[in-house]
């Protein structure tokens, strides 16, 4: 533990109690919805000229339209968001498939997954974070269509880990069967990232 | 010309406890604290260190703040830091350190908006975000001075300018809403004929500011010819 104290610092925010086990060490609840992202937000076109794919060592590779991704069965996320940049978002609302859903369709073979996104980003995740009732693409936040700097028409959501693995402007997964690091993981950001462990960086 | 540095990946720091050895007021609410590092490590410039603050019951706050100085200032590192109101971290900076304080520090941090040589560079800064910027052309001068690399900072008025008796040749300002008197430059957002200034129109940019000042910057380099994939951004501020 820490014991280095910052002179004259009192801590002047204070998390409501109701909301103290919800906020991971070392971050603060930001009510606004902070956009980051590394270069230009790319346009994709219209709200329904996408497609999402997943592939690699899978038993099936499969792609849906926009057309036949709406489809699949929705639910309502009610989840708090984490980013490494220390703010957290409680109580947001997505709405989209789960994971769960799209990789039943494939049969991954692989263990790893890496996320890739109109843009060119990527970001890596072992399939066992992808599955349970845990991450989902997502294609409304607070019942609207997600706004183009959030990722819309449609994004990676995972939100138990920081939010860089929830890949915006998501085109598609590619299972593997090794792990290897995606776009912020290469650039000093962690391999897993939870930042219940507060795994920011490179040797945390 | 110094030589240029070497910079291995190592693992990054460890939390460690600085001194706070010089405090430069840059605007009135944006000071640069220079802090010396009992383990310093050459950073890239446009990395950043991250603040904690830890109170005496445990209560601890952390922050990301760009590293201003160029890695061969060794031994510690600059971090300019803008005072936000609602700020917990940035207003104990400015209200409460005062130089020989210590404070906890590591870093540094994150290898993308990082400058490792390219050129030409076109570097676009918006209010503090000119911060990391300030970084790589105060390395750039001291590296490489030859080389092509020219900033354009957007301020709202002259009380807003950051380093302003650092803005040479190789920087371009304008103002947003009020220029000073006798300004002959560019006021207004930064534009088509502004960039067109710089004699970049291809290469790397590096644009910093604000969400709402980095979409308007990128679309308009896009639109004048910039690769969107040679487009590299640092963006703060909440937004809707």
């Amino acid at each position: 533990m820490a014991t280095f104290f910052s002179r004259g610092f009192g801590g002047r925010r204070r998390v409501a109690e109701e909301y103290a086990d919800r906020l991971p060490p070392g971050q603060y609840v930001e009510t606004g919805f902070p956009v980051l992202t590394a270069g230009v937000t790319p346009r994709i076109g219209d709200d329904d000229d996408w497609a999402l794919t997943v592939d690699g060592m899978v038993a099936e590779p499969r792609s849906w339209t926009a057309g036949q991704f709406r489809a699949l069965p929705f639910e309502a996320i009610h989840t708090d968001l984490h980013c490494v940049t220390k703010w957290s978002k409680f109580d947001t609302t997505f709405r989209g498939v789960s994971l769960d859903v799209l990789l039943d369709e494939v049969e991954p073979l692989g263990a790893f997954a890496m996320a890739h996104s109109h843009g060119g980003y990527t970001t890596n995740l072992p399939v066992e974070d992808l599955v349970d009732g845990r991450a989902w693409i997502v294609t409304e936040f607070e019942g609207e269509p997600l706004p183009r700097a959030h990722g819309g028409p449609v994004r990676l959501l995972v939100p138990h880990l920081y939010l860089w693995k929830s890949a915006k402007w998501v085109a598609g997964l590619r299972i593997m069967d090794h792990d290897e690091p995606g776009f912020w993981e290469a650039n000093g950001y962690h391999n897993r990232g939870d930042p219940w462990r507060e795994e920011r960086y490179w040797n945390d | 010309m110094e030589r240029l540095t070497t910079f291995a990946p190592r693992a990054p720091g460890r939390w460690q406890i600085g001194t706070v050895s010089a405090i430069r007021r840059e605007t009135p609410r944006v000071k640069t604290f220079r802090i010396e590092l009992p383990m310093w490590m050459p950073h890239l410039p446009g990395q950043h260190y991250d603040v904690r603050l830890t109170a005496l019951d445990g209560y601890t706050a952390q922050r990301s703040y760009s590293v201003a100085s160029s890695p061969l200032d060794e031994g510690g590192v600059e971090l300019t830091i803008d005072r936000l109101d609602e700020g917990e971290v940035s207003t104990y900076f400015h209200d409460v350190v005062v130089e020989g304080d210590q404070v906890e520090v590591r870093g540094p941090f994150a290898s993308y908006f990082v400058w490792r040589g390219e050129s030409p560079a076109l570097l676009v800064g918006g209010g503090s975000g000119v911060v990391p910027l300030m970084a790589m052309l105060r390395h750039k001068r001291r590296t490489t001075p030859g080389s092509t690399m020219r900033l354009v900072y957007s301020v709202r008025t002259v009380e807003d300018v950051i380093y302003a008796d650092e803005l040479d040749g190789d920087a371009l300002l304008t103002y947003t809403r009020e220029a000073p008197d006798g300004w002959t430059g560019h006021t207004g957002r930064i534009d088509a004929d502004l960039v067109a200034t710089t004699g970049i129109s291809s290469g790397t940019a590096f644009v910093c500011g604000s969400n709402a000042f980095v979409e308007a910057a990128t679309e308009l380099l896009v639109d004048v010819g910039f690769d969107a994939g040679a487009i590299r951004t640092e963006r703060f501020g909440p937004t809707g």
